[in-house]
């Protein structure tokens, strides 16, 4: 089965980033396919580089770049709330002349339409937010 | 009153013809949250737009605090905000046209059809969950 | 169709359990997930509500978030069975569509 996942919100924040963490990597662990997961609203946080969360709890954005490499997940995060929210990867910076970038590794910045998309090819669509 | 509505929102990046059969589902998207107050409403507003050029079996479903979002007379200048909610008028052009509204939302406060920017469907409990569950895709804000 | 609603919010802090439980139509199931397994305990304001429900739907609770609690297994309302992220998983992929009541 094809899971397309919506993360709604940042880390900590929530717990939304957390339980979409632990779907993510049960279905995948049963063999299920992750088609995209995709950051919308304040989610897009959840790919920030610049976090240096407490070493005594989980690291959300980490464990996530560590998930994408092992399993070659599309991690995505949407454009135009990442622009709103101070999220940029290198072209998204020189474009709105901003004098640094910060998405993490395993991220990119996509489209809405990436969603969209997703929820079409995909066989189920999780949605966790607050 | 109202601005004019905004321009069709360009093909997705990722679009391909090509890509074997096309797959048409049924998408609902779900809103229950106030405007203003958070950011969902508008976001998922967006979603909507785009959604629009792929083609699919949309519906928009208002529920609980979901229906303020298109009460008439959204006057946004004291709190410097942008007045997004003309735009659920264009969502027509965009061939977005089954607009649910549960009628107990509105009746718990106050509203009824007259007082919303749209003409939309208003729907009790159980043949709006009726709706609901026919949906292949339901997206939540 | 059958749906699987997932429910994360406490019903003491917010009505999506209610709105859901209003627009879920019977044989669907519910999940309650973070804040919301507070409505699967015994002893609460709501627990007439969700027996009433166990009447129509099936009610799974994740169990890591009811621990993560300190929520006592033993004080679930009788009738909602636990389930893991795994079984989580298995409750999206046994249901044609996820419906989620944030």
């Amino acid at each position: 089965m094809k899971f397309a996942i919506q993360v709604n919100e940042g880390p900590y924040q929530h717990q939304a980033s957390d339980s979409a963490y632990h779907f993510t990597k049960a279905a995948l662990a049963k063999g299920h396919e992750i088609y995209r997961v995709f950051f919308y609203h304040d989610g897009v946080n959840n790919g920030t580089r610049l976090a240096t969360p407490p070493q005594d709890d989980r690291n959300i954005t980490k464990r996530w770049g560590e998930l994408a490499e092992t399993h070659g997940l599309d991690l995505v995060l949407c454009v135009a709330a990442a622009q709103r929210r101070g999220i940029a990867d290198r072209d998204e910076a020189k474009r709105h002349g901003k004098d640094a970038d910060n998405v993490a590794p395993g991220f990119h910045i996509s489209g809405l339409g990436q969603l969209v998309e997703a929820a079409i090819q995909s066989d189920r669509l999780m949605v966790f937010g607050d | 009153m109202s601005k004019a509505p905004p321009p069709p929102p360009p093909p997705p990046d990722d679009f391909d013809d090509d890509e074997g059969p096309e797959i048409v589902k049924r998408f609902l998207y779900v809103n229950r949250r106030a405007p203003y107050g958070s950011i969902y409403a508008l976001e998922a507003l967006e979603v909507v737009l785009i959604g629009a050029a792929f083609d699919q079996d949309v519906s928009v479903a208002f529920i609980g605090d979901g229906v303020y979002q298109l009460k008439k007379g959204q006057d946004t200048a004291g709190v410097e905000m942008k007045n997004f909610s003309p735009t659920y008028r264009a969502l027509e052009m965009y061939d977005v046209e089954k607009l649910y509204v549960e009628r107990e939302s509105l009746v718990a406060r106050g509203l009824t059809a007259e007082d919303l920017i749209v003409p939309v469907e208003v729907l009790d409990s159980d043949a709006l969950g009726a709706v609901m569950e026919q949906q292949d895709v339901v997206l939540s804000f | 169709m059958a749906v699987l609603h997932t429910v994360n919010k406490s019903p003491f802090e917010r009505d999506s359990l209610a709105t859901c439980l209003r627009l879920a139509r019977p044989g669907s199931t519910l999940l309650l997930i973070e804040d919301g397994i507070y409505a699967a305990l015994r002893g609460t304001a709501v627990e007439e509500t969700l027996c009433a429900a166990l009447g129509s739907h099936e009610i799974r609770v994740l169990e890591p978030d009811l621990l993560a609690r300190g929520m006592d297994p033993a004080g679930l309302i009788e009738g909602i069975e636990r389930v893991d992220y795994g079984g989580f998983v298995d409750l999206a992929a046994a249901h044609d569509s996820v419906q989620a009541w944030l």
